[in-house]
């Protein structure tokens, strides 16, 4: 075998370099100017105004995992994973996005939030979830609601 | 080839790929929830302020020379919920020859619909400044075959590409299956260059669609498998079948809750033109809050 050499090209690679920096630039400029402006109160009202967007064949759908004693946890392990990034470990609310115990959200129906869940709320930064299967949106599902709306109000 | 020979080029695949992976291992990341495929793209978009630090191997073998072992770095960011943009960093090894940088990519991503449809179509568009040592085959265009990897790397460099490739990535998921379609147009940027076509096709479901309700690194839901399926369609001048490699490939990706992916699709190639096997592996971490951090940097914070 004969010796391996390294021919790097700087030159394409600063190009790649400064390609990307102007890229991630932009992009970040833009994901920034996305986040609606104003208290959290304001920010808040903008998303949970999405809840009256579900069609009413989708609210007015079951959840099929009610019922089942392992949904809950099993919610709570997929929010976590996926969702407390942005709404928090407990679903208070962050930053990027609004408290799912918030009584908007708590008097929604099931097939309202599964809805959500499933088409996300793309234009304010939520991406869509359907990549989960079913089954674990409708669990997560069953673990929002079994949060409740807490006895204070921010 | 002998099965030493063989040991021995996947060793030195193996250490490099065994330091990647530990670099990958020490950082701390979100939970990932990717998709198995290599080349075919599904109609999701990485989630917005996260950037995912991907790191590719794709083993060839090449009748009439040398073997190699392409990689390549993806730093994929969630621009928006609507938009990713990615930045590839391509190289190789063609054992007996030599290691190189083969270039760089800039690939975007836009979601078309707020919501999800029936069909649900992503604009894909990427610039590519490669060179004609390129070797990690993450598509198939035009009249591509395995003699086009023939040439040493010291001549092949020499040629120079700047690209722009085009797709329509179509995707549906239904009842845990994700079924996705992506036609393929590329244009070498010389007006000369006829415009290439392509295509790869791809499904996958993961092993259990209900989520078990403890932290587990074997459950069924963490695998998600599939096939897919790539090749190329001839080019504007003489489009068609004739002159053209095709491969499938099943895939398999394992979502670990620690946080990281893993990935692996052995290729067969399905006629005389293709590389008779493609090996490609991959490993992914996301890390969470990226664009916040830096846009805090900038004095971004609200």
């Amino acid at each position: 075998m004969t010796k391996q050499t390294s021919l790097l090209r700087p030159r394409t690679l600063t190009t790649a370099i400064l390609a990307g920096t102007c890229a991630l630039g932009i992009s970040i400029a833009l994901a920034q100017s996305e986040q609606p402006v104003g208290t959290n109160k304001d920010r808040s009202s903008h998303y949970y105004a999405e809840l009256a967007k579900a069609p009413e064949k989708a609210r007015t759908r079951a959840n099929p995992r009610e019922g089942d004693p392992d949904a809950v946890a099993a919610g709570r392990k997929l929010f976590e994973g996926h969702c407390a990034e942005c709404h928090g470990d407990t679903a208070e609310g962050a930053k990027k996005a609004p408290s799912l115990r918030a009584q908007e959200v708590q008097q929604a129906t099931p097939g309202t939030l599964f809805w959500i869940l499933t088409n996300g709320v793309v234009r304010r930064g939520m991406p869509v979830w359907s990549k989960l299967p079913e089954p674990q949106r409708w669990q997560i599902v069953s673990y929002l609601k079994s949060l409740g709306v807490p006895e204070k109000q921010p | 080839m002998g099965l030493s020979t063989l040991a021995g080029k996947l060793t030195t695949v193996s250490k490099t790929s065994a330091l990647l992976l530990f670099v990958l291992l020490v950082a701390n990341a979100s939970r990932a929830q990717e998709s198995p495929y290599i080349v075919t793209y599904d109609h999701y978009l990485e989630e917005p302020g996260n950037l995912g630090i991907e790191y590719f191997s794709n083993f060839g073998t090449q009748r009439g020379g040398n073997d190699f072992h392409a990689f390549w770095f993806e730093f994929e960011y969630g621009a928006t919920a609507w938009w990713t943009t990615e930045l590839y960093l391509d190289g190789q090894t063609t054992f007996g020859d030599s290691t190189i940088f083969t270039g760089f990519r800039w690939e975007n991503r836009f979601r078309l619909l707020q919501h999800e449809h029936f069909i649900n179509p992503v604009f894909y568009i990427e610039y590519e400044q490669i060179n004609g040592a390129d070797k990690i085959i993450k598509e198939m265009e035009g009249h591509d075959v395995e003699s086009s990897n023939l040439d040493p790397n010291g001549l092949a460099r020499q040629e120079h590409k700047h690209e722009l490739e085009l797709k329509l990535i179509l995707s549906k998921t239904f009842k845990g299956w994700n079924v996705a379609v992506n036609p393929l147009f590329t244009k070498n940027l010389l007006p000369s260059e006829p415009w290439e076509f392509g295509y790869a096709i791809g499904t996958s479901r993961p092993l259990a669609l209900k989520a078990s309700s403890k932290r587990c690194s074997f459950c069924p839901e963490n695998f998600v498998a599939g096939v897919e399926m790539y090749g190329g369609l001839g080019d504007a001048k003489s489009p068609g079948l004739h002159e053209t490699s095709h491969y499938l490939a099943p895939v398999v990706a394992w979502n670990l809750p620690s946080d990281w992916t893993l990935r692996l699709s052995p290729g067969f190639g399905l006629n005389d033109n293709s590389h008779r096997l493609l090996l490609r592996w991959g490993v992914s971490h996301e890390f969470s809050g990226f664009g916040e951090m830096i846009g805090r940097l900038f004095g971004g914070g609200r």
